[in-house]
């Protein structure tokens, strides 16, 4: 690769852009690694209730919705395509398509955290609410609180990190509309696509292990 | 030697020459802006560093003076200090706890010392990540004031453990101090990430691992459990306040949860965390043994590699806190087989070092006083840990005054010795000035007198079955408390002339020169007090940061600067007289 020393995006303490570049992607790796341990603790305590009540975990999954569970997947894989895609057109230097599919991203989480908000208002409706104020009558197990403790941690969890992720794309998205990203200068369109590859996966996770039991 | 050749991997040839440091740098970090906006907003490591000193030296205060209020109310059994109550002493000493550990211990020579330190050992201008870096020390104040709040808010008193059901259910401001500590943690796990990062790719030209100083190596290491523990330790305390909050019932046995779990979840992270607080000590210990012994480190490999073998066991000895928790004994069993074997990669260390100090060339100045304080107290911490990893006398010993000994001499007779030795060692190059030496002697003397005073009688009395965290105790314990809270006052006094010629130092202090120990590491070649950005220079590392037996010269090199102020080196080989180092991996 050219050496771009006296590129304006180079800071100060960096020798060129490369090293800039390569460490930054280093320490979006090293933070991903971090919240992968971050949900671990949640994924332990996930384990460690199955192992111990799994036909609570049959009995309870009956009350999420697989239909919207399963679109909400397609949904954010989608998403997870057209963050790539926005990397692709900053390294072929296609101004435009940056915005463009950063733009489709912002829509597709949005859509995410839409059908989140649906499926959690539908069973607060029903008086599934997390721990001691849960109130619901229909599943015949004394720990179902439990289980849906852990369902609304780890989905509030990850819709949380949706949301950052919304807020991080909407900067780009201000800056790529400003011509800030060319094949030169991605980096934040790089390691933002990572953080939102990670988002992906941990739902990727999440869906089988609350809607698909049985 | 004035210049020497390096030819790149390709066809290129790069010119090195010796850049010698100025004596009496006019410009330096301290005074390149002025005002505290500038100090509130630097993106310098080094100022960094230097705010991260402010706050741990005031919580190491606040934390100092909790625990000599918890001697003095010991001191007879029964109440002894009139406004202290019982619940008042549970809250003494867990604010104790909870503020040496999570905001002294914890961010103290990785945030202050590695901050300042380890950029310019490794020849860069900066970390990787400085705005990254100032973030982590507002998210650690921002803890600081969550702890402040819980003194003003009724306090705590779980103890720092936080175990569950007592902080699931007891009142107080225990929601407060979790999220504390939750954001003390994203400032840890943030300087973590950093300086993983800075180290392996920021490095200068020619500095392979195998010449990276072993603070480095140190920092490294702690970097990787911090990365790794971390995270865990923050989901643990969010799940506390979330079943405070909504009542989740994961670790409330009221509500269906399982207390045991949260010990685990919380020794997971807890356990490694005590090597977060000492692996980078071992880094300093290996700095100075080698300074103030003119002599190459023995067994370089051996003690960078140990760094990483005690981080990596570190993580799978957990559960010998939990021995007494109603573990399956097979889990015990293993566990404490675990345990023992962190004492090999830890003996493999001391011996390194004093091999080390053999036949050196011993100047006996202050950092390396405390540095044999370290060995003689860290030897009996460490040992009397293997003693507490043996289930059968666990069981006798467990809570007991015996582990509050044994943690004690690990972490001030291990990591504050370290500490005080890295602050003496670091000092000139920090500020430009000397302190007084006889004066730092004198205090270094109390200071391991005090120590040994104050917790070698808690062994005595923890064997005999002193529980820890009591208000009140049997008579027959009534001369091993008052002999301890002699000695906390002494090593209260200790530190208080620590502060003294410190602070006298930086305004009447002697003008210190660039290089004041003789050291071969880089961060002496530059002028004391350090340049804003480290070099003027790129720098180039032949020999490694301890060989003595080369003349000074051959660690003063940096490339002869290209036209647009940056040089490359990516693949870089560059050869001296006799030597060839490949740059990069």
């Amino acid at each position: 690769m050219a050496n771009h020393s006296s590129a304006t995006h180079v800071q100060h303490h960096f020798v060129d852009s490369e090293q800039q570049f390569d460490s930054a992607k280093m320490g979006m790796w090293i933070f991903l690694v971090t919240e992968v341990l971050f949900f671990g603790g949640l994924f332990a305590a996930y384990i460690i209730y199955r192992a111990w009540y799994p036909e609570l975990f049959t009995l309870a999954s009956e009350e999420l919705n697989t239909l919207w569970g399963g679109v909400n997947t397609i949904v954010l894989i989608g998403s997870s395509l057209t963050v790539a895609m926005a990397i692709k057109s900053a390294q072929l230097n296609q101004i435009r398509n940056i915005s463009i599919n950063l733009g489709i991203t912002i829509a597709l989480a949005c859509v995410f955290m839409v059908i989140k908000y649906f499926e959690y208002t539908h069973k607060f409706h029903l008086g599934i609410f997390p721990g001691e104020f849960y109130t619901y009558e229909g599943i015949n197990h004394p720990k179902a609180n439990i289980f849906f403790s852990l369902y609304y941690l780890m989905t509030g969890l990850h819709g949380i990190h949706v949301l950052v992720g919304i807020g991080l794309m909407i900067w780009l998205l201000i800056k790529a509309s400003k011509g800030a990203f060319n094949s030169e200068y991605y980096t934040p369109v790089e390691i933002t696509g990572l953080y939102w590859h990670l988002v992906d996966i941990i739902w990727i996770f999440l869906f089988p292990l609350f809607y698909l039991i049985d | 030697m004035a210049t020497a050749e390096a030819s790149s991997g390709s066809t290129k040839k790069l010119q090195v020459r010796r850049y010698k440091p100025e004596e009496r740098a006019e410009k330096n970090y301290l005074n390149a802006e002025k005002g505290i906006w500038s100090w509130l907003t630097t993106l310098d490591h080094k100022r960094i560093g230097l705010l991260y000193l402010a706050g741990i030296s005031l919580f190491f205060a606040v934390g100092g003076i909790l625990a000599l209020l918890v001697r003095m109310e010991l001191w007879t059994p029964g109440p002894t200090l009139g406004f202290l109550t019982a619940d008042g002493y549970n809250q003494l000493f867990t604010l104790h706890g909870a503020i040496m550990i999570f905001l002294f211990l914890v961010p103290s020579v990785p945030a202050v010392l590695g901050n300042f330190v380890m950029p310019i050992q490794i020849g860069a201008k900066d970390v990787a990540f400085p705005r990254l870096n100032l973030m982590s020390w507002y998210l650690y104040m921002a803890g600081a004031l969550g702890t402040i709040y819980v003194i003003i808010a009724g306090g705590i008193d779980t103890g720092w453990t936080f175990y569950t059901p007592y902080s699931s259910s007891t009142g107080g401001a225990v929601t407060a101090m979790t999220f504390g500590v939750f954001i003390i943690g994203f400032s840890s796990i943030l300087t973590g990430v950093n300086f993983i990062t800075t180290i392996h790719k920021m490095r200068a030209p020619g500095l392979t691992w195998g010449k990276l100083p072993l603070f480095c190596w140190g920092l490294y290491a702690t970097s990787i459990i911090q990365i790794l523990a971390t995270p865990v330790l923050a989901i643990t305390l969010l799940l506390v306040g979330m079943e405070r909050i909504l009542g989740i019932g994961i670790f409330d046995p009221a509500l269906g949860g399982d207390p045991v779990l949260y010990q685990h979840f919380f020794w997971f992270y807890s356990h490694p965390a005590v090597y977060i607080m000492i692996v980078p000590g071992f880094g300093i210990v290996s700095e100075v043994v080698s300074t103030f012994s003119k002599k190459t480190v023995f067994g370089y490999w051996a003690i960078a590699l140990s760094s990483l073998a005690i981080a990596f066991i570190g993580f799978l000895v957990w559960g010998h806190h939990m021995f007494t928790s109603g573990q399956a004994s097979l889990a015990s069993t293993v566990f404490s087989f675990l345990t023992f074997l962190v004492g090999i990669p830890t003996g493999i260390k001391m011996f390194n070092w004093l091999a080390t100090m053999h036949k050196g060339s011993i100047a006996l100045k202050t950092p390396l006083l405390y540095v044999l304080g370290f060995f003689f107290l860290f030897l009996i911490g460490g040992l009397t840990g293997i003693v507490l990893a043996t289930i059968a006398l666990d069981i006798h010993l467990h809570d007991t005054y015996y582990v509050v000994a044994h943690f004690h001499f690990v972490m001030v007779g291990g990591m504050v010795m370290a500490l005080l030795a890295g602050l003496h060692y670091w000092w000139p190059k920090m500020f430009g000035k000397m302190y007084n030496e006889t004066l730092a002697k004198i205090a270094a003397g109390l200071i391991l007198l005090g120590f040994n005073v104050t917790f070698l009688p808690q062994f005595v009395m923890g064997a005999q079955g002193m529980p820890r965290r009591y208000y009140n105790y049997l008579e027959q314990f009534t001369y091993y408390h008052q002999v301890s809270t002699v000695g906390a006052f002494i090593l209260g006094a200790g530190f208080l002339l620590v502060l003294g010629y410190l602070v006298h130092s930086l305004f009447r202090g002697k003008k210190a020169g660039a290089n004041p120990w003789g050291s071969r590491a880089m961060e002496w070649q530059i002028a004391s007090p350090a340049p804003p950005h480290n070099f003027e220079h790129t720098p180039v590392v032949i020999h490694g940061p301890y060989d003595y037996h080369r003349p000074m010269e051959d660690f003063q090199l940096g490339l002869i600067q290209s036209e647009n102020g940056h040089s490359e080196h990516q693949g870089a080989e560059i050869a001296s007289d006799t030597d060839e180092v490949k740059a990069e991996e």
